[in-house]
């Protein structure tokens, strides 16, 4: 059997028979959520940058602890260990500035804007804190990245952190000035979130860089 | 059964009356690309990224296959004069580099931009933009790549680039560099693309398209999606420590210096193996949503292969070390990496079965798609006995850095990858162009590509048994090589003749082939229920799913209404007016937000543009380029940051 397709004006192979859809505009069967539910694209795509970013994290470390592995001496000779006592304050001051970033999230979520403005300000000075802290300590450094595989481990692991926290910074620029433009209510706050959620992961992978690069190195 | 063809109503091709007309231009006002070369740069839709993304890459695997056909010239007659020993170095790493990072990963991306979104029963990516980015990263990284020819100085280290001999001491010029730099520059690209398809999947589903009736094709969107963002940045990390030590000194792979030569390998190999099975179990989707089709029921063991799929995704990344066999690695690793090879040949033996069990209690059609899955069963499963010899340790040793081993990773990166690629190619060209493919001239295509890839690759097993090392540019007569090197070159010739004969059917079909009907070969899966192309908004009303095959068990296709209420806005026509898609909750599909398709944009091209004056920056050793770079990237980025969500 052949008819005429008169869309296309072709007889239709046999065989390959098309029946269309009829259109049936049909109620989608659960019921409406009464409020929007889930987390925003922007939120996932964040959470999943994270997750590959860390993946680059860890491959510093494992090489960190592979080179370690392999060589006689660590640190090499004429290296001191890390300094830990500036280290460890400065390590609280970091970590501990995903405090205010959780308060303002949370304010943000209640539409009060005030508290979200303050929060990101002081999670930001405690990190820009935490970034003048690295640039001294890397002023203090008595070797330089090319002296030998240590050196390099160590610029390379601290410094992509850095621009880490540098990065955390700017993304935090952009949504205070947003909150200062009043742009953010109880129900439209995405940029907060996903500021929240990338400062967060800034503030964890130090963690596993302090004591990879620095407590663990005081380990025999 | 009446075969009166109508379109489907809710895609209006030819409108029958004038609120029909009217309602179609609206769309097309809402949804349409700016005209001319301005469009080009700012589109956004999903569908001709993906094309682009396919055409793109299908030039490169033509300019990679030409390289190796240059390089059978050379090795077709003991002593031979095509080709000098530094061309030769040059040709295979590039003909190596391309085929993996500027042809397999992204055309398979390609289809994946494609089809996903329709498949699912959404109107676009989750990101729109970022996946034009993705596109233009591409691009710019493979100009980026195959400058190096213009400037004399290709990269010569081999694929993988090994040091020490990839380091400044042995390998000076820029070469290398073009080489390292242009794997990050990719490596963007292909993880952008991974959490895009990632996010589209788990929230941008068609109601009722819950997990377990994911179409196959997507399952292993999602696996590939999750291997590339746990693969790809260590890659990153070794090429970019790789570039550090050239570009300024680091000691990360200097022995004399506490650095390691055999990290470098670690790094790299934690990607690489990963790596094929990103390339492959991409194209086994592919294989499990066509042979279905073509044997007129459902996949049999859907489960199991959802499982294996997972399963090689977790193995996967258990198993790099089987490279690096000869390296001396303590051998209580070795046994372990040893045993990992081994058992991930279960997955991929359930799959297998799968496959024979569905063809086994179907009706086989023999189209051109069905054949090439047919033929890559047949060149997997000779792919699939080597790879097992060779994870063997003992045997391994033996042939390792031989042709028998480059025998084997072309008849798994070749054959079950580019094969599959072809069929795809075959079953789904007619849903993008709106034009069938020539049968005949597809069969020809088929057996002369299945025949001279057999007489190209079989013979390199008994070429590495008889010890000829890979990546030697000549070699002296009378050891008993002469004429298998002789079938071996005549073979990828022949397989050239076979993909270039697609190539012919291609532009044949864009003017005289057939019109294509919107589901020509009664699949099962939802791209196959808009028209042939699809139009700019995939779906005017979201489909309501209700079964894994919603083409075959749900006639007529029941689509949603539009209906006040979160999430409930976009489902109908007048989302589609609206350029929003629904937001759906990622296990069950129920609908929970509604999304706004960002408008054509500059952006993407700007940032990308902003990376590869930064990349072209390192490249020369010139701070102001990169300076200048980062401006451009900088600004894009703010732009962009500014406009997400817009609160």
């Amino acid at each position: 059997m052949t008819t005429t397709d008169p869309a296309v004006g072709r007889p239709e192979a046999p065989g390959l028979v098309y029946s269309p859809p009829v259109p049936l505009l049909v109620p989608v069967p659960p019921p409406p959520p009464a409020k929007r539910r889930g987390y925003s694209t922007g939120f996932w795509g964040i959470a999943l940058v994270i997750t590959t970013e860390s993946m680059i994290f860890l491959a510093l470390l494992a090489s960190y602890f592979f080179l370690r592995a392999t060589s006689h001496q660590w640190p090499p000779p004429g290296i001191e260990k890390p300094d830990l006592q500036t280290g460890w304050i400065f390590s609280v001051v970091l970590i501990g500035s995903s405090i205010p970033v959780l308060w303002a999230e949370v304010a943000i979520a209640r539409g009060k804007v005030g508290q979200l403005r303050a929060g990101l300000m002081i999670s930001f000075l405690m990190g820009t804190a935490f970034l003048l802290y690295t640039y001294d300590d890397f002023q203090k450094l008595h070797f330089g990245w090319k002296d030998n595989a240590y050196a390099s481990i160590f610029y390379v692991t601290v410094g992509l952190h850095s621009l880490h926290v540098l990065a955390g910074l700017l993304i935090s620029l952009v949504t205070q000035v947003k909150a200062w433009l009043g742009l953010f209510d109880a129900e439209h706050h995405v940029s907060v979130q996903i500021f929240s959620l990338y400062w967060h992961f800034v503030d964890g992978v130090w963690i596993f860089v302090f004591s990879s690069l620095f407590l663990s190195a005081h380990i025999r | 059964m009446a075969t009166t063809e109508v379109p489907p109503p809710s895609v209006p091709v030819h409108p029958d009356d004038a609120a029909d007309h009217e309602r179609h231009e609206q769309l097309e006002a809402v949804w349409g690309d700016p005209p001319g070369i301005l469009g080009f740069f700012k589109t956004v839709d999903h569908k001709r990224i993906g094309i682009r993304y396919i055409y793109t890459s299908f030039i490169f695997f033509f300019i990679a296959g030409l390289l190796a056909l240059v390089m059978r010239a050379q090795l077709a007659q003991p002593n031979g004069t095509v080709l000098g020993p530094q061309s030769y170095n040059e040709f295979f790493t590039m003909h190596g580099t391309t085929m993996i990072f500027l042809f397999n990963t992204p055309v398979l991306a390609g289809f994946g931009n494609y089809l996903l979104p329709m498949q699912i029963g959404t109107r676009d990516m989750a990101f729109p933009r970022l996946n034009a980015f993705s596109f233009w990263i591409f691009v710019l990284s493979g100009i980026f790549l195959y400058s190096s020819f213009v400037f004399g100085k290709a990269p010569d280290g081999g694929w993988f680039a090994y040091t020490p001999l990839t380091d400044r001491v042995y390998s000076g010029g820029v070469n290398l560099d073009f080489w390292g730099l242009a794997v990050i520059f990719t490596g963007i690209s292909t993880t952008v693309g991974a959490i895009n398809f990632l996010v589209t999947t788990f929230k941008l589903r068609a109601p009722g398209m819950t997990l377990n009736r994911l179409p196959i094709y997507v399952w292993s969107m999602v696996v590939f999606s999750f291997m590339v963002l746990f693969a790809v940045p260590v890659v990153t990390t070794a090429a970019g420590l790789l570039e550090l030590d050239r570009l300024f000194g680091t000691q990360f792979f200097v022995p004399a210096h506490g650095g390691s030569t055999l990290l470098y390998q670690h790094l790299f190999w934690f990607w690489g193996h990963p790596e094929v099975y990103i390339l492959f179990v991409p194209a086994t989707g592919m294989v499990s949503l066509i042979i279905p089709v073509f044997a007129r029921r459902a996949l049999a063991g859907y489960i199991w292969i959802v499982t294996a799929l997972v399963a090689v995704g977790f193995i996967s990344f258990g198993v790099w070390v089987h490279h690096m066999f000869a390296t001396g690695v303590p051998s209580l690793a070795m046994s372990f990496f040893s045993a990992a090879s081994l058992i991930i040949t279960i997955p991929s033996g359930i799959q297998f079965f799968a496959w024979i069990a569905t063809m086994w209690r179907g009706v086989v059609k023999l189209t051109t798609p069905m054949l090439f899955m047919i033929g890559f069963l047949l060149i997997f499963l000779l792919g699939g006995i080597s790879g097992v010899m060779v994870s063997v340790l003992p045997f391994d040793w033996q042939v390792t850095d031989s042709y028998f081993v480059v025998a084997h990773f072309h008849y798994v990166l070749n054959g079950a990858v580019v094969f599959p690629i072809f069929g795809a190619l075959y079953f789904w060209l007619p849903k993008m162009t709106g034009r069938m493919l020539s049968e005949r001239l597809g069969r020809w295509s088929f057996w002369t590509m299945f025949i001279g890839f057999n007489l190209a690759f079989f013979p390199m097993h008994i070429l590495g048994f008889l010890g000829m090392p890979r990546r030697i540019y000549t070699y002296p007569g009378g050891l008993g090589w002469d004429t298998l090197n002789l079938i071996v070159s005549i073979g990828s010739l022949v397989f050239a003749l076979g993909t270039l004969l697609t190539l012919i059917n291609f532009f044949w079909s864009r003017t005289r082939g057939e019109h294509a009907l919107p589901n020509p070969w009664s699949a099962d899966t939802l791209e196959w229920a808009t028209t042939s192309p699809p139009p700019d908004w995939n779906f005017e009303a979201i489909p309501l799913v209700e079964s894994r095959h919603p083409l075959w068990d749900q006639q007529p296709l029941p689509v949603c209404a539009s209906e006040p209420g979160p999430g409930l806005e976009a489902l109908g026509p007048e989302g589609a007016l609206a350029r929003t898609t629904p937001f759906t909750t990622g296990l069950r599909a129920e609908p929970a937000d509604t999304m706004h398709i960002p408008e054509a944009t500059y952006l993407p091209f700007i940032l990308a543009v902003g990376v590869a004056v930064i990349i072209v920056g390192l490249l020369i050793d010139a701070v102001l380029v990169g300076v200048l770079g980062l401006a451009i990237g900088g600004v894009g980025l703010l732009r962009w940051a500014w406009r997400t969500g817009e609160h």
